[in-house]
């Protein structure tokens, strides 16, 4: 059971390289958003307005799923986060023509926004439809131009964008953590969406390391990846969601 | 036929000829005519234009302008303004280009595949074919610049020393897809250039002025010596061999697009040949359109005869069931295979929103092939041009639904969608269709239609022989 539900360590040169990996708790998650609104604070992601949105162009890169079970007036609600996957095989990168998707040493699968140029086979590609197009020239009227953040890059109209496990975070924890000699503890580094997160549904860490948080969460009986039928080997590891009725 | 006129100086038939004899002289152009008189017959056409050659010439570059004024709208403003959206990521675009790519192949299947075959009915139909594949694929060429988010940086999929210091990625269906339509195109354009070289000596020597320095230059020098003639033929042979495992590549990456994805519908191993063969379908049938159209508007009755429209209907009725048994052969495993997203995908495409161009689709494809099982309806002109248009219409829907029908559902119900076109994709896509009848009507005046040499050495090639009663047509020993 807890083989199926971990990202393979395949594509690691070795075994002490970092596995980044997320535990989505769905018995935690209330949808209240949070996540979604950290993700654009964070990562510069731009608000396209009711009327985009409403032809199918919101640009989240975390979103909140919301389903219904059974009939009314016995109805409950199910929310699903669902973000970039991070898949091992991911679909997303053979299909790119520039390698503007392409795969990192340590398993992440990462958008290059200076080399994509739009095709946008990518998007259709993605079982979990978790990239997004810059269908315009980004907005951000103010006051939100006052607080994009320096860490991340802009993007221009023309190309796709997606979760990239809040990357600047990560590079940043990883280079004072070398710096200073000692080495990243579990749960030092956190993406926006998973601090944001006032039920902490969403933990990240590392899956390589077993004594990490999301490792042991990983081990669960409720554990199960999304469309993992597909083979695409994601990262991202959901715990069922139980009887909770919202 | 009643729109069939009789061959103007033709030698009356022998009483004691019997029809197949005269079906056969008539494919084969063997009237008693003087090359001198074919020249004529075959250039006439292209100095004559009245005004409403120039006003239809008006009209197509209008709707031309204002596509290329769509285009560089869409690209100052952004992909957004056309109708495209997640999931339905991509559209008309797609579709307009596999569907080009699509009519291209018509001109290969009757050029090369016809003339390995030597089925000798295709001389007088094989130019207007070529020329059908060259700017056909120059329309189906634009799309992939048109759909890119940021066309300014096309290059970067051109394998070239680069500053980036990287190569393509030639993992992507993309790479093939550009490597193929750019081999196709230089391929077909320089077969259809090859046989035209003799032609274009033919008209350099009937004119004079600006067009006598066209055809001049574009004549290379040919005299006609025999040695002229050897490399001319050894050259097409070469060509007609090489460009089919070409033809038949294009359309399968074109498939493959489409089908290396894991999106439900598209991930199937049948689509290449699927694709090939509605190509085929397509093509042909845009081909017998175009031929009834140049007979009448250039008046070419005499070359593009009720034999031709006979032989190619029935090689559009085969590819059209061909078009059928593949369908079936997909729809069929996956429709038994009942999974929920595919379920899903063909309720939707059979029973809901997508089903009146579902059953467009269905009955514009199979229809024509059952019309055009009767040699009347072949062999009649308005009929042929009305079931080609249809048949054309059924398979420009059948990308459609491949295209966008098929990404309106997904794995997760959350991010199905819809997708309307825009005025913008509407505008860029009528600019490739009057962009491709402007330039194919450009070329019937400046080039000759009828391949004249071609249809001499058919008449060469053959004689008609009296055996007993019979009028047969042998074959003469030029081989």
């Amino acid at each position: 059971m807890e083989k199926a539900v971990k990202p393979s360590a395949k594509t690691q040169k070795n075994a002490s390289e970092r596995r980044w990996g997320m535990v989505i708790d769905l018995d935690r998650c209330t949808g209240c958003q949070a996540c979604v609104v950290a993700c654009h604070a964070e990562n510069n992601v731009p608000v396209v307005g009711e009327r985009e949105a409403a032809s199918g162009r919101t640009m989240h890169w975390i979103r909140i799923e919301r389903y219904w079970e059974g009939e009314y007036p016995n109805v409950k609600a199910r929310f699903m986060p669902v973000l970039c996957q991070q898949c091992t095989q991911a679909p997303c990168e053979p299909v790119c023509p520039v390698f503007a998707t392409y795969h990192t040493a340590e398993g992440l699968n990462a958008q290059i926004y200076n080399r994509c140029i739009g095709t946008r086979f990518c998007g259709s590609a993605c079982p979990y439809k978790v990239r997004v197009f810059n269908w315009f020239r980004p907005e951000f009227p103010e006051p939100l131009g006052e607080q994009l953040n320096p860490d991340v890059s802009e993007r221009s109209r023309g190309i796709i964008e997606k979760c990239s496990f809040c990357i600047q975070r990560l590079r940043r924890a990883e280079l004072d953590a070398s710096a200073s000699g000692n080495p990243l503890a579990d749960g030092a580094v956190q993406p926006a969406c998973v601090q944001s997160c006032p039920s902490s549904a969403l933990i990240f860490g590392d899956m390589n390391d077993p004594e990490s948080h999301v490792s042991r969460l990983a081990l669960s009986h409720r554990a199960f990846r999304l469309l993992d039928f597909l083979g695409t080997d994601p990262a991202v590891i959901y715990l069922k969601g139980g009887e909770t009725n919202v | 036929m009643s729109d069939q006129p009789e061959p103007s100086g033709g030698k009356p038939t022998p009483p004691e000829s019997l029809e197949p004899s005269e079906q056969v002289r008539g494919r084969l152009l063997l009237d008693q005519r003087t090359d001198r008189e074919i020249d004529e017959a075959v250039l006439r056409p292209m100095f004559e234009t009245g005004p409403r050659f120039w006003i239809l010439v008006g009209i197509l570059g209008a709707i031309v302008a204002w596509g290329i004024y769509a285009w560089i709208y869409q690209i100052y403003w952004g992909m957004g303004v056309a109708g495209i959206n997640r999931p339905v990521y991509w559209g008309l675009y797609i579709a307009t280009f596999v569907f080009w790519v699509g009519i291209s192949h018509a001109g290969t299947m009757i050029s090369a595949v016809l003339r390995l075959l030597k089925a000798d009915w295709r001389r007088p139909i094989t130019r207007g074919a070529e020329a059908m594949t060259s700017f056909a694929l120059m329309m189906a060429g634009l799309y992939p610049l048109i759909h890119l988010g940021r066309v300014w940086k096309f290059y970067w999929m051109i394998p070239y020393p680069n500053n980036r210091f990287m190569w393509p990625n030639f993992q992507s269906p993309l790479m093939w897809d550009m490597v193929a339509i750019f081999t196709y195109l230089i391929g077909s354009t320089l077969y259809l250039y090859l046989a035209l070289i003799p032609d274009m000596a033919m008209a350099r020597d009937h004119t004079d002025g600006w067009r006598y320095k066209l055809y001049r230059g574009m004549a290379l020098g040919w005299r006609g010596t025999q040695g002229e003639w050897h490399k001319l033929h050894r050259a097409l042979s070469i060509f007609s061999v090489v460009i089919i495992p070409v033809f038949l590549s294009v359309h399968s990456i074109v498939s493959w697009d489409f089908a290396v994805t894991i999106q439900p519908r598209w991930h199937s191993t049948i689509f290449a040949p699927y694709f090939v063969i509605g190509a085929v379908y397509s093509g042909l049938a845009a081909l017998a359109a175009i031929l009834v159209i140049v007979r009448r508007t250039m008046r070419l009755q005499e070359f593009l005869r009720s034999e031709h429209f006979d032989a190619l209907g029935k090689l559009v009725m085969v590819a059209g069931m061909g078009w059928i048994y593949f369908w079936f052969s997909g729809f069929i495993v996956e429709w038994y295979g009942n999974d929920p997203v595919i379920r899903e995908l063909i309720h939707e495409e059979i029973s809901g929103g997508l089903a009146p161009f579902f059953w467009l689709q269905m009955t514009a494809n199979v229809l024509p092939v059952l019309f055009l099982a009767f040699r009347r309806i072949r062999t009649n002109p308005a009929f042929l041009l009305a079931l080609a248009l249809l048949i054309n219409v059924g398979m420009y829907t059948e990308r459609a639904l491949i295209v966008f029908g098929n990404l309106e559902r997904n794995y997760l119900p959350f991010n199905w969608g819809t997708y309307r076109p825009t005025w913008v994709e509407v505008s860029v896509i009528a600019m490739t269709f009057a962009g491709f009848i402007l330039l194919y009507t450009l070329f019937s005046r400046i080039v000759p239609y009828v391949p004249v040499w071609e249809i001499k050495e058919g008449r060469l090639r053959y004689s008609l022989r009296r055996i007993g009663r019979l009028l047969v047509p042998t074959a003469a020993e030029i081989e």
